[in-house]
């Protein structure tokens, strides 16, 4: 009996640290599956041939029909800001800060998050959930017994476009979102409109505004990478396709999230 | 040995510590139209997508026209992948593009023809399987699963290749239209002159296509010969498996 509990006793911590060390193993496992693929698909980005009208149909796709969700996200974000701000600021009588706190927050932090966030929920699940669904359908394979490189056919054009897209949304996000405020600060707070743009102009630098476009850049292509890695290495069936999908739009919001801390760090310390 | 079109000798591949093919030899005859029946979960879609290159062989070596396809290198893939045709068991159209361009698509993407003269080889290839010219502006989800396995058919030769790969062409179709598409597919590798490799469990189809039939089980080829001698295998399995017995050698595991 002794000697059973004094095996179980040296057996259970290291089932324990065995658990521990392939969690990690598989941990490491998934960044280089992950790290190869980056490498490969923006290596095939820069790669001949090139597929234009699988460009321009991604450019639609992700920039063209993603502008009534990031535009009305970043009108209504505006608005609420210029209200919240002026419900808090109205303690310390700096009503005068609020263009300021509006352009700022917009340009430097909510319409490239949000924006990004957004379109990770809308292209990153639908890329995610088309490529899945070719995977599990031998689409690619077909691609590929068709002497077509599915990395320059399938992801290059759609990495390409979100990365150089998502700028161009947020940038008209920061333009909405600016005039939400304006809007609200206008005829609902009863600021002067040519006070307000001034403070607005006043306030604002290239610099955050451009910090923005290249948050939004990175943004772009984390979402675009997520959705085409998920859907790449979907499991088979409806509900492999749905898993890849899931992991694609959390993984990407998260990345967002994390990328968003260093970027800023990057531009602002 | 020499008019072998694919040679695999001593194929392995295996999934975690699952042997898929365990130590696979057969010769594919140049021109000939070779079938490989057996059981689901034998390996016969594993040993396709070794020969096509979309999985590689664990070991062994697989000869292509004589040269190596083992672990050779892209360039050498994609010289292989232009002799290449492929009918997938659900046809894998593009569902974004219309049929005429799921057809021309290796014609235009993959050896650079303009689209127009594409165009007019796909329309010839959606007639030659028996469709009618007006279902190249639809798309694939508007057609019937065998109108879909036609076209894959269509698009399959469209760029006359050297070898037409078939996974279980006839699967999941009635009988009328399942012997439609054998015809298709006599017809169309006699046609092109091709060497033919099909995978398939419907023993009337792979006697209908068949010039040799090779027998897997467990991940190697067990008996082959001409199709005539299919009845007379001497092999038990074989024996056991064209006439569809429960009892027999072959042993069907539940897990």
């Amino acid at each position: 009996m002794k000697t059973r509990e004094t095996n179980l006793l040296i057996e259970a911590p290291l089932d324990f640290c065995a658990k521990i060390g392939a969690t990690f193993l598989n941990f490491l496992a998934v960044v280089g599956r992950l790290v190869s693929f980056i490498i490969r698909s923006v290596k095939h980005c820069f790669t001949p041939p090139f597929y234009p009208s699988q460009l321009m149909r991604q450019l639609t796709d992700i920039g063209y029909y993603s502008l009534p969700v990031v535009g009305m996200t970043a009108l209504f974000t505006g608005m609420v800001l210029a209200l919240q701000s002026y419900t808090g600021f109205t303690r310390f009588n700096a009503e005068g800060a609020i263009a300021g706190v509006v352009v700022l927050s917009i340009t430097r932090e909510l319409s490239p998050v949000l924006a990004g966030l957004m379109v990770a929920g809308r292209v990153g699940a639908a890329i995610a959930a088309e490529i899945g669904t070719m995977r599990v359908t031998e689409q690619i394979d077909a691609l590929r017994t068709l002497s077509v490189n599915p990395y320059k056919y399938l992801i290059a054009p759609r990495v390409l476009a979100a990365t150089f897209m998502l700028p161009i949304l947020v940038l008209i996000g920061d333009i909405i979102g600016v005039y939400g405020g304006y809007v609200v600060s206008i005829h609902s707070l009863g600021f002067s409109a040519a006070s307000y743009l001034t403070q607005t102009w006043d306030i604002i630098t290239q610099m955050d505004v451009v910090s923005g476009l290249w948050k939004a850049a990175v943004f772009g292509f984390i979402v675009s990478i997520m959705g085409c890695y998920h859907g790449f290495n979907s499991a088979r069936g409806a509900q492999g396709v749905g898993a890849a999908t899931t992991n694609a739009v959390v993984s990407s919001s998260i990345l967002i999230l994390i990328f968003n801390y260093l970027l800023t760090q990057i531009f602002f310390s | 040995m020499n008019d072998d079109k694919i040679v695999l000798s001593n194929v392995s591949k295996s999934f975690g510590g699952n042997d898929v093919l365990n130590g696979m030899s057969l010769n594919v005859p140049a021109g000939k139209s070779m079938v490989v029946i057996g059981g689901s979960g034998t390996g016969k879609s594993v040993m396709l997508k070794c020969i096509l290159g979309l999985l590689d062989a664990d070991k062994g070596s697989i000869l292509i026209d004589g040269k190596e396809s083992v672990g050779c290198d892209t360039k050498t893939r994609g010289s292989f992948m232009k002799k290449f045709g492929m009918l997938f068991q659900g046809a894998a159209l593009f569902d974004s593009l219309r049929i005429w361009e799921n057809v021309a698509f290796g014609l235009i993407h993959g050896q650079g023809m303009d689209k127009k003269q594409a165009h007019e080889i796909a329309v010839e290839k959606i007639r030659a399987v028996g469709l009618s010219p007006d279902v190249a502006n639809l798309l694939p989800a508007e057609l019937s699963g065998g109108m879909q396995k036609r076209v894959g058919l269509a698009r399959a030769v469209a760029t006359s290749p050297e070898v037409i790969f078939f996974d279980e062409p006839t699967t999941g179709l009635d009988p009328i239209m399942a012997d439609v598409i054998n015809d298709l597919i006599v017809d169309q590798v006699k046609d092109l002159g091709a060497t033919a490799l099909s995978i398939t469990h419907d023993m009337a189809s792979a006697r209908k296509i068949a010039d040799y039939i090779a027998m897997i089980y467990e991940g190697r080829i067990i008996w082959t010969g001409p199709v005539e001698d299919l009845d007379h295998s001497g092999s038990a399995h074989v024996e056991q498996f064209i006439h569809g017995r429960a009892d027999g050698p072959i042993t069907r595991r539940v897990a």
